[in-house]
């Protein structure tokens, strides 16, 4: 019966243990070996030695220099057995200090033992359950592995794995660029073993990745005399193996994106870019499709003359509608899983594709079924695909004729603002951002938006700690503010609050405060909607602008300021909030001589404002211009070699002639 | 002297005076220059242009042609390489050796348009084929169409208009299968861009390239035999080709050898399933019997050992064949028909054309001073030439010289004996000792010190005397087998041929030896040895007379003898324009025909299965080129051997 089956295993697992405990050295070897070929390729026996306590002993043989080598050699020839098991095995290892202890063994001269102590490790720190960071503890560790390279290919292919498996962030990147990796592992990229070579390519490609430093170096590398560029270049020829051709591409494009290579090199336009083409084919495995399209999409993402060639080459646009024919609905949680990388694969790289070029955009959404799968895909289950497909949204949105077709036609907004409620912050990001460009005054979504009630949910955005929800909050507003009824416009004001608005004001971020100061100076457009406004915050828009004008802030910021302070001046009863306020006038007086055209620009337009002709009360504020000496001003102005602000300057003039 | 009035002899009866002859050879080199039109004609247009850059581009052309599609044989299947004058529409104008189109009409309307079509179509061997145009200028509108007809489309139409018609436009970058109504296919296309059209004969499809971009596929399920076309519609526009003259912008072989690799790689893994054990015993039988054929004795039988296989020749049998291949191989041609009249009466009766091949070569080899009917009297002329250092040995051609294979067109390959000329300086021999029996008969060699330079073994000059022919052929064999593993490992061989110490060599009169060629005479420059020769000669002529009166004329027999008779009409016999039949490779064609008709009187196969299935094999890609399978350009024969 099982049970009795069970049992017997676990007794004769018991005598294996029991056989390493022999006070004779021979018996234990023997005991040792014979384990070695009880576990190959049995998970259970593998698991009930671990629970019967096998790991340590082992360990402590392993470790003994009271062993001999050859015992010590089969003992990390069984715990290399072990680790190949499940991952719970592979825990189990860790947590009996595994680690460090082959580690140690690596201190021995003998290969054949390091050879059986790095197999081991490789397959231990290849596992996800592996904390990477065991690697790098003990920073002795990196130099002698280093120096291990040279020993024989064995211990370069297992080496360069685990490298390339555990140099997950940019300071693991530097630890190794430090010791050395880039002149000890190049070489190896012509070894004759492809496994070293194919490991070595790995490296790089993990060492590459957004680190300009290595790209840098990288590109000086010489291997056999040969430029390493031009070694990924033939790596990546088409009779190479897939993962081969895959990974130099990666390389490559790393190095390209990290500035070390230039978009319009050969090695990128005619090799990289087309290899990467070609594994998006339906030919490729769902991994190789998923890798191929992120990293192409990753390279070009920049460049628009990469966009457009990949948006002509091999029919990309049409070969990625292929990943979403991939089933959607299965009983299998791998074929769920490949769907869904596969989805989001393709949103990124359409997002990429589409990014600047209008034409590309227009393709784009003319595949078939496009736009509804962009939709389907803002509310799939998977995060991923949900930020991707809003990314691939953002990029067509950037479209004015897509914004006023197939946006509205599809009514997109809807599924947009279902995603914005309680999306995580990466998505709202992106969610947000879409949404300022469908509330741009040409966009017919914007109307049912607004009744949607969305001033809320972006009123709420400014208050995120995350700058860029704030500005995108801001900016949706600013968008929604222009042009607006008077009801828009005072609902903005209701909901974000005088308190919040002042706030936003003096926010660190400067997008933020430009943002807003568009947000004001929409708000302050068409003379009744100034007076209100006016009327009711006066008072405290001018003290803001008063603050922001004489702040360090940047031109840009300054002009902006103008520019509603010219608003304001252009109201009935708003302009003498300016005209009572001497200290305000000298500022406009101090910008009207400033070194920067565009704030004399604005400075001017405000006085022109103030001083216009058909308006009660006029005569009286030419003449009380006219005795603080703007007059004078204006008159120099209209000698200003900016034809803009010399025309501005006249027609003031003009004001006090007639 | 004696050379002279044989001269003189073999003029009355052939009755050729002296130049004749060498006019004859020189109309028979002519005749094979004229089997390569290509060349002549390729020769005679450069001729005409006298232009430099024309005759470099032209040699460019032909290197890229043949190493883009080395399996078209363009004496059947010429390649593309320019638009033709004959077949185009009127409106077009050629220029710049036919490589540059012009519209020359009104271009009105689409009723204007014109095409050109190039001298030949695509081959099918070619397997992928390629070519670019590149726009000079789009003219008005820039109307080009770029593509693919067959022969007799109308030429009155842009390429793609038509049936069996394919073209892809500039002006809106759509394509036009055999249709008036275009589909979107790729970008448009202007002044400066270079369009590639890349033809896969192996799935029939098609797909463009833009300055180097591919653009995916346009066409599938192509006809076969379509020509490059291009077409244009509107003044002013000018297109050049590049069918290979340059090179390509976009990287055509890298996309060949991914065919070529999937295509290796689908031979690979021919599916066999549970026939494996029928296929291993195949494989050894082919093995073995092409050892057995070729007489590697030793090595046979170990191989039978090992592999349980059968050997239907008995072992004495295949002993006998390899000592008479040994004689014919050392150009003791003499011995070789004595040796197989007394092994194997009645087989030369009965192949009289044999007989008299044998007997022209035997008479060659006395020319050559090697046949041992004139090498007795040379015995007191220490010049006298020895070919025996460079004669061929029982090696069978490997490696790089295995394209001769490919080029036997319905012949099955012979089973070669032969060796590449890089070996002649290897297996020279050493001597230790000159004999002084210098005198004994051609027939029993003499005792010689004799060492294989190459050989592994360290012993040398073991001075050892051998005592019959029978005995030191089979010791030789030996030496060779070490020698040559032919792809038994080197370690195996050595413990199967563990009696390899003998070194005997067939060679009677070593001591006369020399290694300069500069000294070689005729019948090894003694009288006696020549007036042997020409007595031979007359017996020869009296032989091909009595044939010729028993079987009717035979023009082939005429040619050897007139060959063979030839070499006295120059004063250095090895320095004429016949003189290649001294080389000893020359042994190697009449050694295989010998073997053959032996192994066929004794019912056994006269080629060895390994070299039918060879044949057979190159006979199937040559004809899947004919009968249009482009897969057979990357299926090549001697891809697989190595």
């Amino acid at each position: 019966s099982f049970k009795c089956l069970v049992e017997e295993v676990t007794a004769t697992s018991r005598h294996y243990v029991d056989r390493l405990f022999d006070p004779d050295p021979q018996n234990v070897l023997q005991g040792v070996i014979d384990m070695k070929n009880a576990v190959i390729g049995n998970n259970r026996q593998k698991a009930n030695l671990i629970v019967l306590g096998a790991v340590p002993r082992l360990l402590y043989l392993l470790q003994q220099s009271s062993s001999s080598l050859e015992l010590r050699t089969e003992c990390a020839v069984v715990l290399g057995s072990l680790a190949m098991g499940t991952e719970n095995n592979i825990k189990s290892l860790v947590d009996c200090h595994i680690i460090p202890a082959l580690l140690q063994g690596l201190l021995c001269s003998d290969l054949i033992f390091i050879e059986a102590c790095l197999r081991c490790l490789r397959t231990v720190f290849i596992s996800p359950v592996t904390p990477v960071q065991l690697l790098y503890t003990d920073p002795t560790v990196i130099p002698h592995l280093m120096s291990l390279l040279s020993r024989s290919q064995h211990t370069q292919e297992y080496i360069t794995q685990i490298f390339a498996h555990c140099c997950k962030t940019p300071e693991h990147q530097t630890v190794l660029f430090n010791h050395g990796a880039i002149q000890n592992i190049a070489p190896l990229l012509i070894s004759p073993s492809f496994k070293v070579r194919m490991q070595a390519l790995k490296c790089f490609s993990v060492l590459a990745y957004e680190n300009a430093q290595v790209s840098m170096t990288l590109v000086n590398v010489l291997v056999d005399g040969e430029q390493l560029s031009q070694v990924f270049v033939r790596m990546m020829q088409r009779d190479k193996p897939i993962e081969m051709q895959l990974t130099a591409a990666k390389c490559l494009t790393y190095m390209c994106r990290a500035g070390a290579i230039r978009t319009d090199d050969n090695c990128i336009v005619l090799k990289t870019l087309p290899c990467l083409v070609r594994m998006c084919s339906k030919e490729r495995l769902l991994e190789e499709r998923v890798e191929g399209a992120e990293t192409l999409a990753y390279l070009m993402e920049p460049d628009i003359e990469l966009q457009r060639i990949a948006s002509v080459t091999d029919h990309l646009v049409s070969m990625l509608a292929d990943y979403f024919k991939y089933p959607k609905t299965s009983v299998l949680d791998h074929d769920l899983k490949h769907a869904h990388e596969l989805r989001q694969a393709a949103f990124k790289l359409y997002a990429s594709l589409g990014s600047n070029d209008e034409d590309i955009r227009k393709k784009i959404t003319e595949t078939e079924n496009m736009m509804d799968r962009i939709v389907s895909g803002l509310s799939e289950s998977s995060i991923k695909v949900r930020l991707a497909a809003v990314r691939c949204l953002h990029s067509l949105s950037r479209s004015v004729q897509q914004l006023r077709t197939s946006f509205h036609d599809h009514a997109v907004w809807k599924p947009l603002m279902k995603l914005l409620q309680n999306a995580p912050d990466e998505v709202l990001v992106m969610a947000s951002s879409t949404l300022c460009n469908l509330l741009l005054e040409f966009s017919p979504s914007k109307e049912p938006i607004l009744e949607s009630g969305v001033i809320e949910l972006l009123c709420s955005l400014t208050q995120s700690d995350s700058p860029a929800l704030r500005v995108n909050g801001i900016w949706a507003l600013m968008n929604m503010a222009f042009q607006a009824d008077q009801k828009v416009k005072v609902e903005i004001v209701r909901a974000l609050g005088t308190e919040q608005l002042f706030r936003l004001l003096s926010d660190p971020d400067t997008n933020v405060l430009m943002k807003t100061l568009g947000l004001l100076r929409n708000l302050l457009s068409t003379r009744p909607h100034i007076d209100q406004v006016m009327s009711s915050h006066g008072k405290q828009i001018m003290q803001a602008v008063t603050l922001i004008l004489e702040g360090e802030h940047s031109i840009e910021v300054k002009e902006q300021t103008l520019c509603i302070l010219a608003n304001i001046a252009d109201g009935n009863t708003a302009k003498e909030l300016i005209m009572t306020n001497d200290d305000m006038l000298q500022k406009i007086k101090y910008y009207m001589g400033h070194s920067n055209v565009k704030l004399q620009l604005a400075a001017t337009f405000c006085i022109s404002n103030l001083i216009w002709n058909e308006e009660d009360g006029s005569q009286e504020r030419q003449d009380k211009l006219r005795d603080m000496g703007f007059v004078d001003i204006l008159h120099k102005l209209t000698q200003a070699s900016d034809p803009n602000l010399c025309d501005r300057a006249k027609t003031a003039m003009q004001q006090y002639l007639a | 002297s004696s050379s002279d009035s044989f001269r003189r002899w073999l003029c009355v009866q052939l009755q050729y005076p002296h130049v004749t002859v060498i006019r004859g050879y020189l109309s028979a080199a002519a005749s094979l220059q004229s089997s390569a039109p290509k060349m002549a004609e390729l020769g005679a247009g450069s001729l005409l242009t006298g232009d430099p850059a024309f005759n470099y581009q032209e040699h460019e052309l032909n290197e890229r042609l043949k190493r883009l599609y080395p399996a078209v044989n363009e004496e059947e299947t010429p390649l593309p390489r320019s638009w033709s004058p004959k077949d185009k529409y009127s409106y077009i104008g050629l220029s710049q050796n036919n490589l540059r189109v012009h519209y020359k009409g009104h271009g009105k309307n689409h009723k204007d348009a014109a095409s050109v079509r190039a001298t030949h179509p695509i081959p099918a061997a070619c397997g992928i084929y390629y070519f670019e145009v590149k726009i000079v200028s789009k003219g008005r509108d820039g109307y080009m169409g770029i593509g693919l007809s067959a022969q007799g489309v109308n030429m009155n139409r842009l390429p793609g208009w038509d049936k069996h018609s394919y073209g892809y436009h500039g002006d809106d970058g759509h394509s036009f299968c055999s249709s008036g109504t275009g589909q979107p296919y790729g970008p448009t296309f202007t002044t400066g861009d270079v369009i590639g059209c890349c033809v896969n004969l192996i799935n029939n499809t098609c797909f463009y390239t833009k300055n180097g971009h591919s653009l995916g596929v346009a066409f599938t399920d192509l006809p076969p035999n379509l020509y490059p076309t291009v077409g244009l519609q509107t003044p002013g526009e000018i297109v050049d080709a590049n069918f290979g003259q340059q090179p390509f912008v976009f990287d055509i072989e890298d996309y060949m050898s991914e065919w070529r690799a999937k295509i290796h790689s689908m031979i690979a893994r021919f599916p066999i399933g549970e026939r494996l054990g029928d296929w291993q015993s195949v494989l050894q039988n082919m093995v073995s019997s092409y050892l057995v054929h070729h007489g590697y004795c030793a090595t046979a039988m170990a191989f039978s050992r090992a592999t349980e296989t059968m050997i239907q020749e008995d072992q004495t049998s295949i002993k006998n064949r390899q000592r008479i291949q040994k004689l014919v191989l050392a150009g003791r041609v003499g011995e070789a028909i004595d040796a197989t009249q007394q092994l194997y009466p009645g087989l030369l009766e009965h192949n009289p054309n044999l007989l008299f091949m044998l007997k022209c070569r035997q008479f060659v080899e006395m020319v050559n001073g090697t046949d041992s009917e004139v090498r007795c009297f040379s015995v007191h002329s220490p010049k006298s030439q020895d070919s025996y250092p460079g004669s061929p040995n029982l090696s069978p051609r490997h490696g790089a010289t295995n394209a001769h294979v490919h080029n036997t067109g319905a012949d099955s390959p012979t089973c070669s004996n032969g060796v590449t000329p890089t070996n002649k300086n290897k297996s020279h021999n050493k001597y230790t000792g000159v004999s002084s029996a210098s005198s004994s008969p051609s027939s029993s060699p003499s005792s010689v010190n004799y060492s294989e330079s190459n050989s592994t073994d360290s012993t040398k000059s073991q001075p050892h005397s051998a005592t019959s022919n029978q005995e030191t052929s089979d010791s030789e064999m030996e030496i060779e087998a070490e020698h040559y593993s032919n792809g038994v490992t080197e370690s195996s061989t050595r413990i199967m041929n563990g009696t390899y110490k003998h070194q005997e060599i067939l060679q009677a009169d070593d001591s006369s030896v020399d290694d300069s060629c500069s000294s070689r005479q005729l019948c090894g420059g003694n009288q006696a040895a020549t007036e042997r020769m020409i007595q031979f000669g007359r017996e020869l002529q009296a032989l091909s007379e009595q044939l010729c009166r028993q079987y009717g004329k035979n023009a082939t027999h005429k040619k050897m003898l007139q060959d063979a008779f030839s070499l006295l009409a120059y004063s250095d016999p090895w320095n004429c324009p016949v003189g290649q039949q001294l080389d000893p490779m020359q042994r190697e064609a009449i050694c295989s025909a010998l073997n053959s008709a032996i192994l066929e009187s004794q019912n056994l196969p006269k080629q060895p299965p390994l070299m039918l299935a060879l044949g057979q094999a190159t006979e199937c890609v040559q004809l899947m080129a004919r009968v249009r399978s482009g897969s057979c350009s990357f299926a090549r024969v001697d891809n697989f051997l190595h």
